[in-house]
């Protein structure tokens, strides 16, 4: 759709794209297995690149691990203790058995929505370009999906049935309660489906924002020449927008990571009250 | 009426919750900086919350966003 109301710029060596075409998924690898196709895609490369990324930049920061860090190695003691410091607020006593898993999450969203801030080597071919696997909802919704049951499974485990307690908080009139737990159960459904649109709706629009911007900045160097001096304006708008998408990738790994210890919390205290 | 075009109306009626969404965050800030002020030493403690509220109140903003996405290209 968008493709019909940008005009070709043939001439100038400048092509505009749609803002929806950054987020083709294109197979670089053809693979099936069993009538399945399971093609190692763009997305799937990025992931991989950033889990690589993540691996060989925290192994170089605690190769040494010296009483008086160095650089890198006070960047990784300052996220350790950032998601540390997190759990053990959210969560409490319980909370350090899910360091690990909230640390993970923490750095893969953190990573994956910084690497699609990289600008894209300009001439690569479109499925080498840079590519922000957060700004699919499968796999936000997959993030979510694991979260939500590890809440389910260590819940019913740790309270048994009295994790349902979560429904009927203690205290309530009797008479409120046909209200309000359906009230509560709809809202601990709706909670995968907040936590992962959350972060998909976040990349998605900042990352059509970003290209709207770019492509205004195009269709005006493409004008006449009296024209051609307002190109500046969405270009400065691109840069405070690129400005306000750093702090954006930041915040969103954060309150996943800080939702996830809400819910955990929820889960290992859901008897207590 | 024209499908296209009433997809485009739609697409555009509903980015009206960005408005209650503006709202909610400019009170979240401002109640936030006005607590922040009375009190510069209880501000860091809840700077959390504030940044939790300002996710969940966003998320209705974004709702409205994804709404006018599946209009546009899931229909």
């Amino acid at each position: 759709m968008f493709h019909a109301t940008l005009p070709t710029l043939g001439g100038h060596g400048l092509q505009a794209a749609g803002p929806m075409e950054q987020f083709e998924i294109l197979p670089l690898f053809e693979l099936t297995a069993g009538g399945v196709d399971i093609s190692f895609t763009n997305s799937a490369l990025w992931m991989v690149i950033g889990v690589a990324a993540t691996i060989a930049f925290f192994t170089m920061a605690t190769g040494r691990r010296a009483l008086i860090p160095g650089r890198l190695q006070s960047v990784a003691e300052i996220l350790h203790e950032f998601v540390a410091n997190l759990v053990r607020d959210t969560i409490g006593h319980d909370g350090k058995k899910f360091f690990p898993y909230v640390f993970t999450l923490f750095i893969f969203i953190l990573v994956a929505n910084f690497i699609g801030l990289i600008p894209s080597i300009p001439g690569s071919p479109h499925d080498l370009h840079t590519f922000t696997t957060t700004s699919h909802i499968i796999v936000t919704f997959a993030l979510a999906m694991l979260t939500i049951t590890i809440v389910l499974v260590y819940g019913f485990a740790k309270n048994g049935l009295k994790f349902l307690k979560l429904f009927a908080p203690s205290g309530l009139p009797i008479w409120l309660m046909p209200i309000l737990v359906p009230i509560e159960v709809i809202s601990f459904l709706s909670r995968p489906i907040s936590l992962g649109v959350r972060l998909f709706a976040n990349m998605l629009a900042g990352h059509i924002i970003l290209k709207l911007f770019a492509t205004f900045v195009i269709m005006l160097l493409g004008a006449p020449i009296a024209f051609k001096a307002l190109a500046l304006f969405p270009f400065l708008g691109a840069v405070a927008i690129f400005l306000l998408e750093f702090l954006v990738a930041g915040l969103q790994a954060y309150v996943f990571a800080i939702l996830t210890c809400i819910y955990l919390s929820d889960a290992a205290h859901a008897a207590d009250h | 009426m024209d499908v296209e075009a009433a997809k485009l109306i739609g697409a555009g009626i509903a980015a009206i919750p960005l408005a209650g969404a503006g709202v909610g965050l400019g009170l979240i800030f401002g109640n936030f900086l006005a607590g922040a002020f009375r009190n510069p030493s209880a501000a860091a403690a809840n700077q959390q919350t504030m940044l939790l509220a300002f996710a969940l109140t966003e998320f209705t903003g974004l709702l409205g966003f994804v709404i006018a996405m599946i209009i546009l290209y899931a229909f």
